[in-house]
């Protein structure tokens, strides 16, 4: 999943279980049946947990552009140069 | 959020803690209940009243209790128990509390009932100061919830006395 699909995934999960959680409320309240309440934040749970766990393609649509290998040999990695001992005068 | 592992967690730890507040808001609801229970307690009988051997005083009752319990039920409520204390002073103990009788109500059509009964559990007193004591029926509930906050209350029901012999 790339970065953008990252933040997405997780705003649309808070967003998910928090109106599943309310309407859960309301019509449980409405209803006076704590069994309503209860299975539809289980809907909603499982609701969010199909749209977020899995890797879907529609996350990844904007993928991260690794460097090409050919320019990164132009750019060498810097190198660990051995220190040298100044002597005591 | 890059793996599957880190989004199942998010996603399992998120949604019990939403829980958690659903439960607290449900509980809170009950708070705005109108809540109006009504019960009356007759003594029909006072089949023995004696002393037991040389220890205490001990009284059986037949009781006939009539209640309405059921504005005590909300949609949070899983039972509702409730039980019957005889309650009087002595010299010994300002207050003396014996329970009489009690029932577990599952259901609010099980909440508004009559029955004739004699007393489920003993009422023997700490002493021998039954004879001739005036007393009062208390009739307790505890409404349990399915989730958050239990609330009890009673009614209090005056004016029993007990013969001045023993039978």
């Amino acid at each position: 999943m790339d970065w953008q699909g990252q933040k997405v995934v997780e705003q649309l999960m808070q967003i998910l279980l928090v109106i599943s959680g309310v309407v859960a409320v309301v019509v449980g309240y409405a209803t006076e049946s704590f069994r309503a309440m209860m299975l539809i934040y289980a809907g909603g749970v499982v609701l969010a947990t199909l749209f977020t766990v899995p890797n879907w393609p529609f996350y990844n649509h904007h993928p991260l552009k690794w460097l090409d290998p050919s320019e990164a040999e132009k750019h060498p990695k810097p190198q660990v140069v051995a220190k040298k001992r100044f002597s005591k005068k | 959020m890059h793996s599957f592992g880190y989004r199942a967690n998010a996603i399992l730890t998120f949604s019990v803690t939403a829980l958690a507040f659903i439960c607290a808001i449900a509980s809170l609801s009950d708070n705005f209940s109108n809540q109006n229970p009504s019960a009356e307690i007759q003594i029909l009988n006072i089949n023995r009243f004696k002393k037991q051997s040389y220890e205490n005083d001990e009284v059986s009752l037949t009781l006939d209790i009539t209640a309405d319990l059921e504005s005590l039920f909300t949609w949070n409520t899983k039972q509702v128990f409730a039980f019957v204390a005889a309650e009087y002073e002595t010299p010994k103990n300002s207050l003396n509390q014996v329970s009489l009788w009690d029932a577990i109500i599952p259901d609010k059509e099980h909440a508004k009932f009559r029955i004739q009964t004699s007393n489920k559990y003993r009422f023997i007193d700490q002493g021998h100061n039954l004879r001739g004591k005036e007393f009062n029926l208390t009739l307790h509930w505890h409404v349990m919830p399915k989730t958050g906050k239990m609330f009890a209350d009673k009614i209090v029901m005056p004016g029993y006395s007990l013969p001045d012999a023993y039978k």
